[in-house]
C-alpha cells in the first residue's frame, strides 16, 4: 500500500482519499489537542466554601439546557428543536450509511449493521432542507442578523457542503463533471470540514456539554440558580 | 492472405455464414451504440473493407492481453474477423521468427507507411532504463518512435500501454511509460484492461473499419461505446447495494446469496468498462459475477490505488503514529498557549498591584 504516498497523474480521487485526509486528519488532531487543553489548563482554583452542590448542580444544568427555556420558549422553539433534527440526520447519515460506516470501521477495526441507500437519501434531503431554513431564518430575523460573525456563516456552510456533495455525488447528479470527481469533492468537503473544526464554531462538538455542565457546577458552587 | 483482400472475402473463404456476419455487425452496432439502422451501414462496410495492415508490437508486458485475445475455446466470429485484418507482425502469433519476423515488419511498414494501425501492449522503459526492454537488439523506446511514425493511428491495447499499468506502478523501477506519453503526433485509442475484453478490442477494429477514423473518445482516451460506463451503474448486483445488503467475507452467506461487494473493496464505483454488459468468455460471466470485486483494471495506477480489499469510502487517513505526534504537537501548543496566558495574567495583577 502507498499511504498517502503522491505519483505521477495522480486524480482528485487519489489525492482526496490518500494525502488531502491525512494532512486533514493532523491539522484537525493539532487543533482539538491544543484548544480543549489550553481550556483545561485555564481553569482555575476556586478558594472560597462552596454554597452547594457543584456536580448536582452541573449535571441539572446539562439537562435544563438542553430543551429550550420557558421564557423565551415562544421565540427558540422552533430554532430549537430543528437544531435537534439536523443533528440526529446527520448522526444517521453518518454512522448508518454504509461507505460511512466502512470508513469508520476501517479506523475502529468492527462493523455494524447499515440502513438502506433510500433511507440514508431520505435523512440528507430533510437535513440538508433544515440546514437551508435555519440558514434563511439566520439571514431574515434582525437579532440572529446582528449577532451572526463571518465565523457562524463559514461554520455553517462547511457543515452543509459535505451533505451536499454526498447527495449529489450518490445521486449522480454531477453538472457534467465525472462522478469521480463529485465523489472526490465530497471527501474534499470533509477534509475542509475536519480542518476547520477546531478553530470556529464546529468546535461546540466537543465542549458544548462540558461548558454546560461548567456553567452549572460555577453557579451552583455560588449558590445561584443557573 | 494478401492485404488487398476485402474483409468479407475473407469471411466467406473462413465459412462465416451471411446470418453469422450479420449478427456479428448487429452486435458490434449495438456495442458501439448506433441505431439499429446502421446495421446494415456497418456490414457493408466491414465488408468491403480493404484488410488494413495492423503490426503489433509487444513492449514489457506479460502477453496477458494477446491471450486475451486468443484463448477462446472456439473460433468465433471474432476472431476471424481479427483473421481478416493483415496482421503483419506479431511475434507472439506469427510464424515467422528472428530475422525473418524482423524483415516482415520491415516490409509492412515501407508497404503501407502512413496507412498502417500499430498496435501496442505493454509499457515502454524510458531515460536510463530504455534498454531494460529490448527486441532483437532495438530497444521498445526506438521501436515505437520508428513504427509510430508510419502509423496511421495507434491502439494501445490493455493497460500498461494505455497507462503504464504494473510496470508503472510507484516507485516504477524502470521509469515505464504509456504510449500517449511517448507519442503525441498520432491519434491514439487506448483499449485498458488487465487484460481488455476480448470483444472490446475487435469492436475497436471493427469501427477502425467500418469508419475509417478513430471512434469517440473519453477523457482517458478510451473509446467511449466501451467505456463509457460505470461499473456499478451496470452492475446486476446493484439492488443489493441499495438495499443494503453485503458479502462480509467471500464465503459468507451474503457472498452465497450473491449480494454486493463493495464491503469487500469492490472499485466497481469508479471503474468505466464492459464487463458488466458483454462479459467475459463469450459472455459467460465476469469477476463481479464470479465473486470477487472488480479491481479497476481499466483505471490508470489502479495498482497504486491501495489494497483490492480494502473499501472503497476507507480514506488513507494516516496512522496511529501520525496522529500521536499530531496530538503531542497540539497538547505542545496547548501548553504555550497557556504559559502565555498565565505570563500576561501574571503581569496584569503587579500591574494592578503597582
Amino acid at each position: 500500500m502507498n499511504e498517502g504516498l503522491y505519483w505521477e497523474g495522480m486524480s482528485l480521487l487519489d489525492f482526496a482519499r490518500g494525502p488531502a485526509f491525512r494532512w486533514a486528519v493532523i491539522i484537525f488532531v493539532i487543533g482539538i489537542v491544543w484548544r480543549l487543553g489550553a481550556l483545561l489548563l485555564s481553569s482555575r482554583k476556586d478558594l472560597s466554601s462552596p454554597k452547594g452542590s457543584t456536580t448536582g448542580g452541573g449535571v441539572k444544568t446539562l439537562l435544563t439546557r438542553s430543551a429550550p427555556p420557558h421564557e423565551l420558549e415562544k421565540n427558540i422553539v422552533f430554532q430549537h428543536y430543528t437544531g435537534y433534527a439536523w443533528h440526529i440526520g446527520m448522526f444517521v447519515i453518518l454512522l448508518f450509511g454504509t461507505p460511512h460506516m466502512l470508513f469508520f470501521a476501517d479506523i475502529l477495526g468492527f462493523t455494524w449493521p447499515t440502513l438502506p441507500t433510500p433511507f440514508i437519501t431520505f435523512f440528507t434531503v430533510v437535513t440538508m432542507g433544515i440546514l437551508l431554513t435555519l440558514l434563511v431564518r439566520r439571514m431574515m430575523n434582525p437579532v440572529l442578523r446582528k449577532i451572526s460573525t463571518m465565523d457562524d456563516y463559514f461554520s455553517w456552510l462547511v457543515a452543509f457542503l459535505p451533505f451536499l456533495t454526498g447527495f449529489l455525488a450518490f445521486a449522480h447528479i454531477t453538472f457534467g463533471i465525472r462522478y469521480e470527481t463529485m465523489l472526490a469533492l465530497h471527501i474534499l468537503s470533509v477534509c475542509l470540514l475536519l480542518v476547520w473544526f477546531p478553530f470556529g464554531k464546529l468546535m461546540h462538538a466537543l465542549v458544548i456539554w462540558p461548558s454546560r455542565y461548567k456553567v452549572g457546577a460555577a453557579f451552583a458552587r455560588k449558590g445561584v440558580q443557573a | 492472405m494478401a492485404a488487398s483482400k476485402t474483409v468479407g472475402d475473407a469471411l466467406r473463404s473462413n465459412g462465416v455464414s451471411r446470418r453469422g456476419f450479420m449478427k456479428f455487425c448487429a452486435a458490434t452496432a449495438s456495442m458501439m451504440a448506433l441505431p439499429p439502422s446502421m446495421v446494415s451501414a456497418v456490414a457493408a462496410a466491414i465488408e468491403k473493407a480493404r484488410r488494413p495492415s495492423v503490426i503489433w508490437l509487444p513492449f514489457q508486458e506479460c502477453t496477458g492481453c494477446t491471450e486475451s485475445l486468443t484463448r477462446s475455446h472456439a473460433p468465433t466470429v471474432e476472431s476471424l474477423i481479427f483473421d481478416s485484418i493483415s496482421l503483419d507482425y506479431h511475434h507472439t502469433l506469427q510464424a515467422a521468427a528472428g530475422q525473418r519476423a524482423e524483415d516482415a515488419m520491415e516490409a509492412a511498414m515501407e508497404e503501407n507507411y502512413g496507412s498502417y494501425l500499430l498496435l501496442v501492449d505493454g509499457s515502454v522503459p524510458t531515460g536510463d532504463y530504455e534498454a531494460y526492454s529490448c527486441t532483437n537488439g532495438h530497444t521498445h523506446l526506438s521501436m515505437l518512435q520508428k513504427a509510430a511514425a508510419g502509423a496511421a493511428a495507434i491502439v494501445s491495447v490493455g493497460t500498461c500501454a494505455a497507462y503504464g499499468g504494473i510496470p508503472k506502478a510507484n516507485p516504477n523501477p524502470t521509469q515505464a511509460a504509456a504510449i500517449q506519453d511517448l507519442v503525441k503526433d498520432k491519434p491514439i485509442i487506448n483499449v485498458p484492461g488487465c487484460p481488455p475484453i476480448p470483444t472490446v478490442i475487435t469492436g475497436v477494429l471493427a469501427h477502425y473499419l467500418t469508419f475509417g477514423t478513430i471512434p469517440e473518445l473519453d477523457a482517458y482516451g478510451r473509446p467511449m461505446a466501451f467505456f463509457g460506463q460505470n461499473i456499478h451503474d451496470r452492475c446486476y448486483r446493484r439492488p443489493f447495494y441499495e438495499r443494503g445488503l453485503f458479502a462480509e467475507t467471500f464465503d459468507d452467506e451474503g457472498a452465497k446469496k450473491g449480494y454486493c461487494l463493495y464491503k469487500l473493496g469492490c472499485k466497481g464505483p469508479i471503474t468505466y468498462n464492459a464487463c458488466a454488459t458483454l462479459k467475459w468468455n463469450e459472455g459467460t460471466s465476469w469477476p463481479v459475477q464470479s465473486g470477487h470485486g472488480c479491481l479497476g483494471c481499466s483505471e490508470p495506477d489502479f495498482w497504486d490505488k491501495g489494497s483490492f480489499y480494502r473499501p472503497l469510502s476507507a480514506a488513507y487517513w494516516g496512522d496511529a503514529k501520525t496522529v500521536g505526534i499530531s496530538a503531542a504537537a497540539g497538547a505542545a501548543a496547548a501548553l504555550a498557549a497557556s504559559a502565555l496566558a498565565r505570563g500576561k495574567q501574571k503581569k496584569a495583577q503587579q500591574e494592578e498591584k503597582a
